[in-house]
Order: C-alpha cells, then sequence, then structure tokens
C-alpha cells in the first residue's frame, strides 16, 4: 500500500471513530449530579442514556475523583456539571482521566448547565479564604430554586438539539413539557391552560401574588408548592452550610445565620453559643440540614432554642421518595411547610 | 537556577496570579498558583548523623528542631486545547541550615490523542507504586517510607522523559504506563546516580555513557482499580524498572512493586468524613553488579533488597485522621552495618487535624529498630504544620 493510501485509511478510521452517534444509537450523557440527571433524562427522553456521578446522597463538593467515574465518562457524549466551581475538586481529574476528548471544557460535549441563571451571592470587592470557602462565581446550589430547573432544562434542551439535531424540537418540546410540570407543581392546577407562568413566576418571587394562589383545586387536587410556602414569607430560618440560599429566596424565607460559622469551616463552640443567642431573640423555628450532613451541632442547637431541625435531601436520590426532581422538591416544600406549621415558635 | 533567575520567575508567578484575581466575569485561569509549606519540629533519641540515616527522605524531619521540610510552588493549567502544563519548583532549608532549590517536575500532558492514550513529557516523578509520585505534602505521614528511600533516594524516583499511558476499553478501570527517562543524576538512585558519587552500596562507581535504549530507565505499570459497592475502592497495581548502574558496563538493576490502595468513605461522609484508607506496597530490588576487582560480600554478582509498608489512614470524625504504619526492609549480602541495606523496621502511628482544606498539624511517634544504630532501637517524635496557598489541584485517587 502507498504512504497516500495508508494515510487516507487512517483519516477514515480517525472519522468514523470521532463521528457523533450512529442514527439509533442513545446519546451517552453523564452529569455530576443526580439534579442534572433528572432534568436532562426528562428533556432527553428515549433519546438519550443518562448516568450521574454523584449519587445525590453525598456532598458534591466533596467527591473522591475515583477511577470508576473515569470509565462512567469514557464513552459519554456529553458531561453537564451545576458550574460555579461546585465540582472543581475533581472535575478535571475525571474528565482527563476518561481520555474522552469529546467532553473536555470547551468542547461541546461539555456542558455548564449554570448559564442562564441569575446567580446569587457573588461576591463584591476583596475575596480571601479568611472568609472561609467562599465560591467566587457565586453560590452554586441553584437547582433547589424550582424556576432554575426550567432554565436548566431550557439549556440542555438546546445542547441536545446541537449535538443531535434530527431530535432538535422534541428536546424543546420535552423542556417545556418539564416546565409546565414544575409551573403546575409551584402554582397547583389553578395555572390555566397557555397562561403565562413567566410572569407569575416574578410576582410569586416579589411577594406579589396572592398567597392562597394555586390552593385546593376544584378536584381536591394537591396544593402548589407556592400555596404551601407563601404563609411563611419573611420568616427565619437557620441553615447548616449556606446551601439553601435559592431556597429561601424563592419562597421569601430569610436565612438568620448558618451553623457554620464560615461556609466550609466546621461549627465552632463559640459560634453556635452565639447562633443560639441570636435564635432565641429571634425566635427562629428551624434549622434546615442535608441529609448528608452531621446531626450533633444541628441536635444540640434545636435542643437550645426549640427550633426543629428539618433534614431533608437536596438532590434527587438523596432518599427513597426523592426520585425525581418534582418529587425531591415536593419533598422540600412539604417537610419545610409541615415543620414551619408545626413549630410553637 | 540562580537566586535572580528564580526570583524574577517568582515575581512573574505572582504577578500573573494577581492578574487572574481580578475581575470575576471572565475569571480567567491561564495558570493555577499554590504554594504548599511543610515544616516539622520535633525530637529524636537519634542524633545528627544516625538521624539523617534514620530519616533519609530529602523531606523527612531529619533534625532535632526545626525542619523546613518542603515548600513548593505549583503552576499548572491549559496550555492550549491540546496540552496541559504543570511545574512544581521546591524551595528547602536542609539539616546544615544550607538553602536548597530545585526544579521539581516540569512536564506536559496531552489532553486529547485518541484511543485512551495519553503522553507525558518533560522531567517527572516516575510512575511507580503509589507514593513515589506523590508530593510530600499529600503524605499520609510525615516521612517518607524506609523503602522508598532505599530504592529511589530521598528525593523520590524522578527525571526527563516521556511516557505514554494507555486507559485499556477493559470493563473495569485498567491503565497501562510505559516510560524511558534518563537514568542518570540525583534522582535516579538505583540507576546511574549522581556523577559525585563514587560509591553505591559499598561498590566503587565508573562513568557510563548512552549507548542504547538499555542506558535508559525504563518503567512499566499496570494500575487497576475496582468498585466495590458504592463506598470501596480497591486499587492494585504492579511496576517494573529495569535501568543501567554505574559497577561498570555490564551492571543493571531492576526493581519490581506492588501496589494497594482501598479506601471505604460512606456516601453520607462530612466533606470527605468519616473514611477508612488502607495502602501498601512491597518492592524488591536486584543490583546486579559488572565484574569488578571488588566483589561483593557474600554473592559477588547480585545483590537482593526488599521491603515494604502497610498502612491504615482512619477519619473518625471531620477534620480528624489517625493512622498507624508499619514498615521492615532487609537486603542481602550486607556489606557491614550499611544504613541503606540492614534489617530495619519502623513502627510509625499519628494523628493528623485538618482545620480547613488548606491547612494541617499532625503528631506523629515513630519507633524503629534498626542494626546501624548504637542503641538498636530509637524513637522519634514529629509534629508537622502545613499551610497551601492559591488554587491547589485535587488530588488523584
Amino acid at each position: 500500500m502507498k504512504v497516500f493510501n495508508a494515510q487516507a485509511l487512517l483519516m477514515g478510521i480517525l472519522i468514523l471513530l470521532t463521528a457523533g452517534p450512529a442514527a439509533g444509537k442513545k446519546l451517552q450523557i453523564v452529569t455530576t449530579t443526580t439534579d442534572l440527571k433528572a432534568i436532562a433524562q426528562a428533556v432527553g427522553g428515549a433519546y438519550v442514556s443518562v448516568n450521574s456521578i454523584s449519587s445525590g446522597r453525598q456532598d458534591p463538593h466533596f467527591i473522591d475523583a475515583k477511577p470508576s467515574y473515569m470509565l462512567k465518562l469514557r464513552k459519554a457524549d456529553l458531561f453537564i456539571r451545576i458550574g460555579l466551581e461546585l465540582e472543581q475538586g475533581w472535575e478535571r481529574l475525571i474528565l482527563e482521566g476518561s481520555r474522552n476528548r469529546s467532553i473536555l471544557l470547551g468542547s461541546r460535549g461539555h456542558l455548564d448547565a449554570s448559564a442562564g441563571i441569575r446567580r446569587l451571592e457573588v461576591p463584591t470587592g476583596a475575596l480571601d479564604r479568611s472568609m472561609g470557602d467562599v465560591h467566587p462565581l457565586g453560590n452554586p446550589h441553584y437547582w433547589l430554586d424550582p424556576y432554575n430547573a426550567r432554565i436548566i432544562a431550557g439549556t440542555i434542551a438546546r445542547r441536545l438539539g446541537e449535538l443531535d439535531p434530527e431530535h432538535e424540537d422534541e428536546y424543546a418540546r420535552s423542556a417545556a413539557s418539564f416546565g409546565r410540570q414544575v409551573d403546575i407543581a409551584m402554582f397547583g392546577s389553578a395555572l390555566q391552560e397557555g397562561e403565562d407562568s413567566e410572569g407569575l413566576w416574578q410576582r410569586q418571587h416579589d411577594g406579589n401574588l396572592d398567597p392562597g394562589f394555586g390552593g385546593q383545586s376544584d378536584t381536591g387536587e394537591a396544593r402548589g408548592w407556592q400555596a404551601k410556602m407563601a404563609p411563611f414569607r419573611g420568616v427565619k430560618v437557620v441553615t447548616y452550610h449556606r446551601s439553601w440560599s435559592y431556597f429561601l429566596e424563592r419562597f421569601g424565607l430569610v436565612a438568620a445565620g448558618e451553623l457554620e460559622a464560615k461556609p466550609g469551616i466546621s461549627p465552632s463552640p463559640g459560634h453556635l453559643k452565639n447562633l443560639i443567642e441570636t435564635m432565641r431573640a429571634q425566635q427562629v423555628p428551624i434549622i434546615i440540614v442535608a441529609s448528608f450532613k452531621g446531626d450533633k451541632a444541628p441536635n444540640l442547637v434545636a435542643s437550645k432554642t426549640g427550633a426543629t431541625v428539618v433534614k431533608v435531601p437536596y438532590s434527587v436520590g438523596g432518599n427513597e421518595q426523592a426520585g425525581d426532581y418534582i418529587a425531591m422538591m415536593d419533598q422540600l416544600v412539604t417537610r419545610i411547610s409541615t415543620a414551619l406549621t408545626r413549630s410553637s415558635l | 537556577m540562580n537566586v535572580h533567575t528564580a526570583r524574577s520567575l517568582i515575581i512573574a508567578v505572582l504577578f500573573t496570579g494577581y492578574l487572574s484575581a481580578q475581575g470575576i466575569a471572565v475569571q480567567p485561569r491561564y495558570a493555577d498558583l499554590s504554594l504548599s509549606s511543610l515544616f516539622s519540629s520535633g525530637w529524636s533519641s537519634a542524633a545528627a548523623e544516625e538521624l539523617l540515616a534514620l530519616q533519609g527522605g530529602a523531606h523527612d524531619p531529619n533534625k532535632r528542631g526545626f525542619t523546613v521540610q518542603n515548600v513548593e510552588l505549583s503552576l499548572m493549567g491549559a496550555v492550549d486545547p491540546f496540552l496541559r502544563g504543570e511545574a512544581h519548583l521546591i524551595f528547602q532549608i536542609d539539616a546544615q541550615g544550607e538553602s536548597i532549590f530545585e526544579l521539581e517536575e516540569a512536564f506536559l500532558t496531552t489532553q486529547t490523542l485518541p484511543f485512551g492514550l495519553q503522553v507525558k513529557a518533560g522531567t517527572y516523578f516516575t510512575e511507580f507504586g503509589r507514593l513515589n509520585p506523590q508530593h510530600p505534602h499529600s503524605w499520609s505521614y510525615v516521612d517518607q517510607p524506609v523503602i522508598n528511600t532505599r530504592m529511589f533516594g530521598g528525593d523520590g524516583l524522578r527525571g526527563p522523559g516521556v511516557r505514554v499511558a494507555w486507559l485499556s476499553p477493559l470493563p473495569w478501570y485498567a491503565e497501562l504506563f510505559l516510560g524511558l527517562q534518563n537514568a542518570n543524576g540525583e534522582t535516579a538512585v538505583s540507576f546511574l546516580n549522581s556523577p559525585e558519587e563514587d560509591r553505591f552500596l559499598g561498590r566503587p562507581l565508573v562513568d557510563r555513557e548512552l549507548e542504547s535504549m538499555a542506558d535508559l530507565l525504563r518503567s512499566a505499570r499496570w494500575l487497576n482499580s475496582l468498585s466495590i459497592g458504592e463506598e470501596t475502592t480497591v486499587n492494585l497495581g504492579v511496576s517494573a524498572l529495569w535501568g543501567p548502574n554505574r559497577t561498570g558496563e555490564e551492571g543493571k538493576t531492576a526493581i519490581y512493586g506492588g501496589d494497594l490502595y482501598l479506601k471505604w468513605q460512606p456516601l453520607a461522609n462530612d466533606q470527605g468524613w468519616p473514611f477508612v484508607a488502607l495502602q501498601g506496597e512491597l518492592m524488591h530490588r536486584n543490583y546486579l553488579a559488572a565484574d569488578s576487582s571488588e566483589p561483593f560480600i557474600g554473592n559477588p554478582q547480585t545483590l537482593t533488597d526488599i521491603g515494604g509498608y502497610l498502612q491504615v489512614q482512619w477519619g473518625l470524625k471531620r477534620g480528624w485522621v489517625a493512622g498507624m504504619r508499619y514498615e521492615s526492609a532487609t537486603g542481602s549480602g550486607k556489606d557491614g552495618d550499611d544504613p541503606l541495606r540492614d534489617q530495619r523496621t519502623r513502627v510509625a502511628g499519628n494523628l493528623t487535624y485538618y482545620p480547613s482544606e488548606f491547612s494541617k498539624v499532625r503528631l506523629q511517634l515513630n519507633l524503629d529498630s534498626a542494626r546501624f544504630l548504637d542503641q538498636d532501637n530509637a524513637w522519634g517524635l514529629w509534629l508537622q504544620y502545613e499551610f497551601l496557598l492559591g488554587r491547589h489541584a485535587g488530588h488523584k485517587f
């Protein structure tokens, strides 16, 4: 064989190996978290197969870059991350270790789901580590605002459409349909067919929506998240880590403090003592804690203040009931609103 | 590198860091910059020369009083869409109070090769076993294992070269590393060594030229990783090195090793705690001497050394880790009481506290037993402390 032919053959093989997914083959998606997995599954439907690195029962900040994760990524067509440096401790190691060049940062197979999200707690002015583990790009726990789940779905649909143009319209429809499910879960079946939900989300966010909106429907269906949380607008709560800011902001709850004196730093006795005083003075009714956090500090503070510890999953798969995004959010809203209702504080 | 060049480099690096800290919106990441500073203080029942032989690692605490173990400036980042670059410069003050500057590593790795391949080129730690490629900052003890010091010298085995890694398509994680590096220099102990050394293992050394591939250091490693459920991972590796030594034209060395790392960590962990990590390595060296007028005592041709360590780290609760390590090493055909070949055991226990990801304090007790010591036994108690600045890369599993 002439050298030229050998080169052509090699190029041919390379093109075949690097070409996009063949018709009929599912797009292989790997997400960093289960929330992204659930949304990507809802958007991609039958055309995708989705895996998540995190199981939903662990803290996505602190994941070992295990070789098994590199294997998961080896054949992926699309990698989706939360971004805002949530995964910075391990993302690069597993991407590089996977030897999958189509999902490296900057390529079409690498998607940052934070695009289009209105970020909270973006630090201004000087930032250094004496302030603890502050995320310089803003708080990354944005999936805990159900409105953001709709944005994520749209972001994923657009990228899937680029990777698989044949089904572009279907991805867009699925994202819209997922968004609609979130709208209904939020506002209940009071939401009229074809009604502009954007306006409702804005009014709800600004506190300009009738608190009873989306309450009991004529057919007795479950109340929407908005109606369940509306009575507690302005109520002060304490959280373990600053991972609930988006949830609190959405429903108008106010953070009175965190068990951690500074982000990522273990709760210290001195700080807890001050926090207990603040909580007593402000009659803070609940302490919201992600399910993978320790019980000791929350229980101690609860016993001294009479507040209730609400230990909840903050990701899909965090417990058995949190099977998909809506079920997870439903559980958060139900457990937090129930605890707030029952609290004697 | 002279002091002036080093200073200019550092100023340039710090300036880059300053620039990259400006402007949140764009946040360029041309190079991540970090500084890891590792110090210790303590006491040993062995003093001066004996202590230097006991704590033979170049980053081990090796002096009663204070030791500057390792101050390491690291730079890493994407070079372009095809390559990543990484450099580690180390500063130390040795037991005599002399300042030391070393280029520890500087290498590129390819990012976009097909078929699971990756090439590393530059000067770097040889991927032999688990501990050798790790930097002192990520060790679980204040000192390196005795067997590493014996096989690879105080600084670990490293040098200029190139290696290819291949992630195999097997259903479990299996990666093969094949490398070629220079076999000479003070970081190629067991092979050609530094030209200033005139004896090694009691044997006179001669100068050798590079005449064929056989005069380079050839390395191979096969790393496997298996998951046992979602909470336990086991890494099993075997490594080999072949290269020349300076006993004469025919002198050659072969080192084989096996390593194990097992880690259990519950899914619902608090910033990584609790966990249990078991780690062990076993190494065997055949040092084949060329014909010489000065034969070894015992076996005239081959010196065999063997040794290893087994350690367990238990992450008790967030921030706290307790550890135990047992080590043993010995050599055949010994030439008197050679500290590098003697029958030797060491038991170490330590407790580490991490106030955050960026600092630690560690207290370690060493109990040594070695034939070359006057008293046969020695103890050492060391307090280590570390701070990290900048963006430090995540650790390999």
